[in-house]
């Protein structure tokens, strides 16, 4: 090997409140393919913000060097020019232009600002050979598939002069056939001496295409193994992966003893959703999961799982489009075609993405906390702000809400304690099911330690209670049963006496070959 | 004034304040975010009493005269009532372009009915809030439950409904009116009692509306109070309550000193009351705030979106067949270009007025200050004397400069 082409040292960003990366050191081999793979959150993605300048020179503390040479990127352009592009996990295709049009946008051949066509169609042309795609480059982006779309994505970074390709998920939403061809493709590259990094947890994929493996871990690099070398299974990845200690602190459990009989408080049944535009595609496949009064039952998985798409759909609909299946409440079957009847009997779902789907960003603390229960503050139809006022009050306090007054809006608080609103908000709307979905993303530890409090109330109180989570450890000091998820489908039902990472993590990197 | 403001900390600490501090945030910080959002409130308020002093003094106190005032309010208030459904609409995060076509639309129904039809007038008044609500409800049911974006259905209303007016009115000017449905946008209420300067009905219901106020503003002062929480200092509440005594009061004298009280404001008081409860303390008002603040989260709340959305836009068309009655009352005529353009006077009333284009933020008395700024310019330039041409650009620039404000403003909060 020719020496490192890039060398990333002791890389540290801090977002308000979380610390991302807390020193992450990775250094890339000339022409090699290199892959870096971690948990949900571990922070790989900001890592590959901070080299392609997405995250600009002085927004983080470390050191790139690239070519031997020291970069300081004020944005992405300046990356691009030295030739690092990175391609997104969300396409950034426009996709009612062109396949030609999109490989040169902004970059595009021109003179005096007069498009020159000839020019454009001919190179277009020239590149789609190179990733082996044979449309046409007029034909509009919208009106091919999303493999072929990565495809014109990785045409648009060779029009830029790439020399690191950074390629973050680049199978996650695309089919096997799709995926293989992109894994190849990435070897052809290879050979025609582009470095590329991939992120991927799909362990297979890393085994096909990387050289070596860079793992990491709660914003550390932990190691880098060379994949080719013996030693080197998936189960010495996933213990990479998952090393980690116990170190969060969780309240004190007794465990739930089922009650022999009684018909569990919600069970889903056979439950299978297509995408909302592919339709051909199963986000959600033939999945069956209880849950018992009293009891926490976790839902491990890592990115395209399918849990979030599973407990929305249940939820009033409100993903995809339904394939098959049944809802029971308390052994009865139910309707839960629109948020009203789910709520109505009795189920909570508390989204993973409070900004967008959970609060009202720009109203009050009370306001958004009676929401989804007006009327147990209303008479006729008309609030009563003194009732409204006090129940929020109430959740302030006992939430330990950190706020002047309830008055305020919720945009203006942190994270951790937003997160107590939309708690709050569903646990007055009184249900007997909560499905809580990664209710620690982005908090910190201390409003963590508060949130598992509350659900552990919540249990002990006889509510059933389904905890979507990427944190193993939050799993493990939670949940009565763990069942895991893999691209669309149960992978497995684990006991919580059975239960460590290793082998969660091994059910959730299954994929598909289990169930061929 | 007898009122017992019992205040017992009057300084700018209650005890509840104590309970916990913003985050990265001290007194000073709360106290600078406090003055910014009264900013907000009260900045357009006091924007519109500048105005309404500038003209005074330019007019040579013209602005002020009894019978200026009365005309003011005849003049604005069928803007001020679409401007309130406007607000609805805008806080729901739509728009309503029809509006203006729809009153013509209304006013010609109504010439329709009680000149050509001898209808009587308080049939034809229940018959054109029906034609007003079914029209809304069309638009409605094309915005909530197809999913056609509220600008497009809109635009189409304005062009069907201008359209329909003028095949209703053969392209002529219809009238006159029913002199019961003629004093609906040119009455007055009737004068009774003893011989004195003033209007004797519109003087008590002014001192009763006065009284009423103060009331409220005190009971709602002692309500925050007894749940120690933020309340604006004594002194300050006092002066706040002096001036709105001393406004309701002037414009009590003032219209009192002419014909008394037209019977559009009482209509127009009713209508600003009303809904500016529904916005404040109904299940449904709230729910347009709702939706409009963050559509996804709504409907992950249970909101039933659809159905509000829909029942804004009946509203909307309920409004607006009031306004195209007060309207066409006043002219004492359906004209085919009545209205033309009164639904960018309302937009722009509602944005001036606190509004914000996303939706979700917005009061009803913001849309009526909002609508008084616009009328007291009008009026004000029309005694001066300004023609149509620098009055629009005027105007345009008043918009421009009051959502800037509203930004600019803002963006120094987010900093």
């Amino acid at each position: 090997m020719a020496g490192p082409v890039l060398e990333m040292r002791s890389i540290v960003k801090t977002f308000p409140g979380v610390k991302a990366l807390s020193d992450v050191t990775l250094t890339v081999q000339q022409g090699e393919v290199h892959a870096i793979c971690g948990e949900n959150g571990a922070g790989k993605s900001t890592l590959m913000k901070v080299l392609s300048g997405v995250h600009p020179h002085g927004s983080y503390e470390g050191e790139i060097l690239f070519e031997g040479e020291v970069c300081q990127f004020k944005d992405i352009r300046a990356s691009e020019q030295q030739g690092i592009v990175i391609i997104h996990q969300e396409l950034a295709l426009v996709p009612y232009l062109s396949i030609a049009e999109n490989i040169f946008l902004g970059n595009e051949h021109a003179t005096r600002g007069l498009i020159n066509w000839n020019e454009t169609l001919r190179h277009a042309t020239e590149l789609l050979r190179r990733v082996g795609l044979s449309d046409h480059p007029e034909t509009r982006v919208a009106d091919i598939g999303v493999g072929k779309q990565q495809l014109v994505e990785i045409a648009k970074a060779l029009s830029k002069k790439v020399k690191l390709l950074i390629l973050d998920e680049p199978t996650a939403a695309l089919n096997d056939e799709d995926s293989g061809k992109l894994l190849d493709l990435i070897l052809e590259l290879k050979k025609q001496g582009i470095t590329s990094i991939i992120i991927s947890h799909k362990l297979n994929e890393i085994r096909k295409v990387a050289d070596s493996v860079t793992i990491i871990r709660d914003g550390r690099s932990i190691e880098t193994l060379d994949v080719k070398a013996p030693e080197t299974t998936e189960d010495r990845i996933i213990s990479g992966m998952v090393g980690r200690d116990l170190d969060h602190r969780f309240p004190e459990r007794t465990p739930h003893e089922p009650e022999e009989g009684a018909a569990p408080a919600l069970e889903i049944r056979n439950w299978t959703v297509h995408h909302p535009i592919d339709q051909q595609r199963k986000v959600v496949d033939d999945v069956t999961i209880n849950v018992r009064r009293g009891e926490i039952v976790g839902i491990a998985g890592l990115m395209g799982a399918g849990r979030t798409e599973l407990a929305m759909s249940v939820f009033g609909r409100t993903y995809g489009r339904y394939g098959g299946g049944t809802v029971l409440k308390d052994g009865k079957e139910i309707r839960t075609k629109t948020v009203a009847e789910a709520v109505g009997h009795g189920i909570a779902y508390v989204t993973e993405d409070r900004k967008h789907y959970g609060l009202n960003l720009i109203d009050t603390i009370n306001r958004n906390i009676s929401l989804s229960a007006l009327g147990k503050v209303a008479k006729r139809g008309i609030v009563d702000e003194h009732e409204e006022r006090q129940v929020a009050e109430g959740f302030r306090k006992t939430m330990n809400i950190k706020a002047p007054t309830v008055f305020e809006p919720v945009g203006k608080l942190s994270g951790g304690n937003q997160q107590k609103v939309v708690l709050s908000k569903w646990i007055f709307a009184g249900p007997d099911v909560l499905i809580l979905d990664e209710p620690t993303r982005g908090i910190d530890v201390g409003a963590k330690f508060e949130i598992y409090t509350v659900i552990d109330k919540l249990a002990a109180e006889g509510k059933a209670v389904v905890f979507i989570s990427s944190e193993l450890p939050e799993l493990l000091g939670m949940c009565d049963r763990i069942y895991t998820m893999a691209a669309g489908r149960l992978t497995g039902e684990v006991p919580r006496a059975e239960a460590t990472q290793e082998v969660l993590m091994r059910q959730m990197t299954k994929d598909k070959e289990v169930t061929r | 004034m007898s009122t017992d403001v019992t205040d017992k900390s009057p300084a700018a600490a209650p005890p509840g304040r104590s309970g916990g501090s913003a985050p990265g945030g001290g007194l000073l910080q709360l106290m600078l975010d406090g003055m910014r959002r009264n900013m907000r409130q009260y900045g357009m308020l006091l924007a519109l009493g500048l105005i309404v002093a500038l003209f005074a003094v330019w007019t040579d106190g013209d602005l002020l005269l009894p019978r200026n005032v009365s005309n003011l309010v005849l003049q604005n208030s069928y803007i001020l009532i679409l401007a309130i459904g406007m607000m609805l609409v805008i806080i729901a995060g739509h728009i309503d372009l029809s509006v203006g076509s729809l009153t013509a639309f209304v006013g010609a129904f109504a010439a329709v009915l009680t000149v050509q039809h001898n209808v009587s007038w308080p049939i034809a008044v229940v018959l054109c809030l029906l034609a007003g609500a079914a029209a809304g409800a069309a638009q409605g049911f094309f915005i909530a439950y197809l999913g056609i974006p509220s600008f497009i259905v809109t635009l189409a209303g304005m062009l069907v409904f201008r359209g329909v007016t003028e095949i209703l009115l053969e392209g002529q000017t219809l009238g006159p009116f029913p002199d019961g449905l003629q004093k609906m946008g040119n009455g007055f209420l009737p004068e009774v009692g003893p011989e004195t300067n003033y209007h004797n009905i519109t003087l008590l219901l002014g001192l009763v509306l006065i009284a009423f106020v103060v009331l409220q503003e005190v009971r709602d002062r002692k309500r925050q109070q007894e749940f120690a929480l933020d309340v604006a200092p004594r002194n300050i509440f006092l002066l706040k309550l002096v001036a709105i005594v001393a406004a309701l009061l002037v414009v009590t004298l003032l219209l009192a000193s002419y014909k008394g009280a037209p019977i559009i404001l009482l209509i127009l008081g009713a209508l600003v009351v009303g809904y500016g409860y529904v916005m404040r303390n109904a299940v449904f008002g709230r729910h347009i705030y709702a939706i409009g603040g963050n559509l996804p989260a709504a409907k992950l709340s249970g909101v039933k979106d659809k159905k509000v959305t829909f029942l804004v836009f009946l509203n909307m068309g309920v409004l607006a067949a009031l306004a195209g009655l007060a309207i066409a009352a006043r002219l004492n005529a359906a004209s085919p270009k009545a209205g033309l353009n009164y639904e960018l006077e309302a937009i722009a009333s509602a944005f001036i007025g606190g509004a914000s284009m996303s939706g979700g933020v917005g009061t009803v008395l913001g849309a009526i200050i909002g609508g008084l700024v616009l009328g007291v310019l009008n009026n004000g330039m029309n005694l001066l004397s300004v023609g149509t041409d620098w009055q629009q650009v005027i105007k345009g620039l008043a918009l421009l400069a009051a959502v800037g404000f509203d930004v600019w403003n803002k963006r120094k909060g987010v900093s």
